[in-house]
């Protein structure tokens, strides 16, 4: 007998990231799927479950359900080799040594001062003692963490939260060009238009559920 | 051994000491002098009924009541390190913790003690086996609590800072590596300042109480070296079993950092 011929390819590639069911005992049921280079924009009041939902996909909470990176489950990938893949900024950044160059792998430093220059932070503040640094400073620093290791996908916690309109104009640069490359980012702002910008879907989250923004 | 004994009569002179720190108090009112006064009886009352138990042990001279009492300041030990951290464990895991920390470094120094340095017939005798088990369990005790409090206030302290390295792929041991050298750190200082001080600072209590009670100097000293290393080798290993297993509480097989694991 002949075995059945296999099915033939999808036509479409899998979403970038996939989640189905995404739940806590604290927030969610979440579903929402992303394709390549799609953003997801996600407003709401303090408290209504924002981070927590960051943190569900980022799998540093305990939670429920189906995550997936391009088709791939996340439970197939170690912890570490999947947050590595799908990093995550906090709003409030941690530092865990004294200097700022410190939190870079040396391969990554040459990259991170590019993009510190873009981002228009002084080229010796990569040197210098992370004490030394606004709460400006340490958010785009904290974000450069996280843009050089060229994930696949980003989420981001306010990461314009702390900044003036100048320097928010000058990251949404750079995150509008790794959208265009590809990555898939989910954010959390508190300003609508950001969103906008970003040519991104919007959602509202309400006791801890998405909404799609009116 | 010429032993000068002492009567009641001598402790009550040295007594008139700790009236003194009391009068001190109320003089300066430092308001000490009830919690002075209390300890000191505290102390008094603990000493003489454990001389009564010792006493009553020595004269059993069975293996079931020397483990008894092993056992029972074993427990006392593991439920002071349980206790003393700010910031606790929900439920039994740290007793659990505390518990595995004093059974390990006790069993292994005292057993290995026993078993090569001094080797008493038998080896049940409660001379040997209770009062090694005693001095021992005061490092297991402070190396293990400190490392204990240390481990579990950093880790709360350095939530972010931890939680920013996992977030962009670390793995937890790479994470909590800083906070676990810290807090054995910070367990075997008291035993490595002990160690340093013995002799040139401080004449240990061992060695004063040996020499006291007529032991020759050299005799007294060889004792004491030997105390030492056990008191220096139950420090770590009760330091390492409450830090790395506190540790393995405190995540989870998703490398999470779990402090709802303690209480609020």
């Amino acid at each position: 007998m002949a075995e059945p011929a296999p099915p033939p390819a999808p036509e479409t590639p899998p979403p970038r990231l996939t989640l189905r069911d995404l739940q806590s005992p604290l927030a969610g049921p979440f579903t929402l799927e992303l394709p390549r280079g799609g953003c997801a924009a996600v407003s709401g009041q303090s408290g209504s479950g924002k981070s927590l939902f960051l943190r569900m996909v980022a799998d540093l909470d305990p939670n429920t359900g189906e995550v997936r990176l391009d088709g791939a489950p996340r439970a197939g990938l170690a912890a570490p080799a999947w947050r590595r893949r799908v990093p995550y900024v906090a709003a409030d950044s941690g530092w865990w040594r004294d200097r700022v160059a410190e939190h870079f792998a040396p391969d990554q430093l040459a990259r991170a001062r590019e993009l510190a220059a873009r981002l228009a932070l002084a080229p010796d503040l990569i040197e210098g003692p992370v004490q030394r640094l606004s709460t400006g400073e340490r958010q785009r620093l904290a974000v450069i963490r996280a843009l050089v290791l060229d994930s696949p996908a980003l989420l981001l916690d306010e990461p314009t939260g702390a900044l003036d309109p100048d320097s928010t104009a000058k990251m949404e640069a750079i995150l509008k060009e790794r959208l265009a490359a590809g990555t898939t980012i989910i954010l959390v702002t508190h300003d609508p238009a950001q969103g906008e910008r970003l040519g991104a879907r919007r959602f509202v989250m309400r006791d801890r559920r998405l909404e799609p923004a009116a | 051994m010429n032993a000068i004994s002492l009567s009641p009569f001598d402790l009550a002179i040295a007594a008139g000491l700790v009236a003194f720190d009391a009068l001190l108090s109320v003089l300066l009112r430092l308001r000490l002098h009830r919690q002075i006064l209390i300890a000191a009886a505290r102390m008094v009352v603990q000493l003489v009924a454990i001389g009564f138990i010792l006493r009553l042990v020595f004269s059993a001279a069975h293996p079931v009541a020397t483990l008894a009492i092993i056992l029972v300041m074993s427990a006392i030990a593991a439920r002071e390190i349980a206790a003393r951290p700010e910031r606790k464990f929900k439920g039994f895991t740290g007793l659990a913790l505390s518990g595995t920390g004093v059974a390990i470094a006790t069993v292994v120094t005292v057993g290995l003690a026993l078993t090569t340095a001094i080797r008493p017939h038998p080896w049940y005798d409660a001379r040997y086996a209770v009062s090694l088990v005693g001095i021992i369990l005061g490092s297991v005790l402070n190396a293990g609590s400190i490392a204990f409090d240390s481990l579990l206030g950093g880790v709360a302290r350095q939530r972010g800072a931890i939680e920013a390295q996992l977030a962009l792929g670390a793995t937890f041991d790479e994470a909590v590596s800083p906070l676990r050298r810290e807090a054995i750190r910070r367990g075997l200082l008291p035993v490595i300042n002990q160690m340093s001080a013995a002799g040139v600072i401080t004449l240990p209590g061992i060695m004063t109480g040996q020499i006291l009670a007529g032991l020759d100097p050299m005799e007294a000293v060889k004792y004491q070296i030997l105390l030492m290393f056990l008191l220096s080798g139950g420090s770590g290993l009760s330091a390492f079993v409450v830090v790395f297993g506190g540790l393995r509480r405190l995540t989870d097989e998703r490398q999470r950092l779990r402090l709802d694991r303690l209480r609020d």
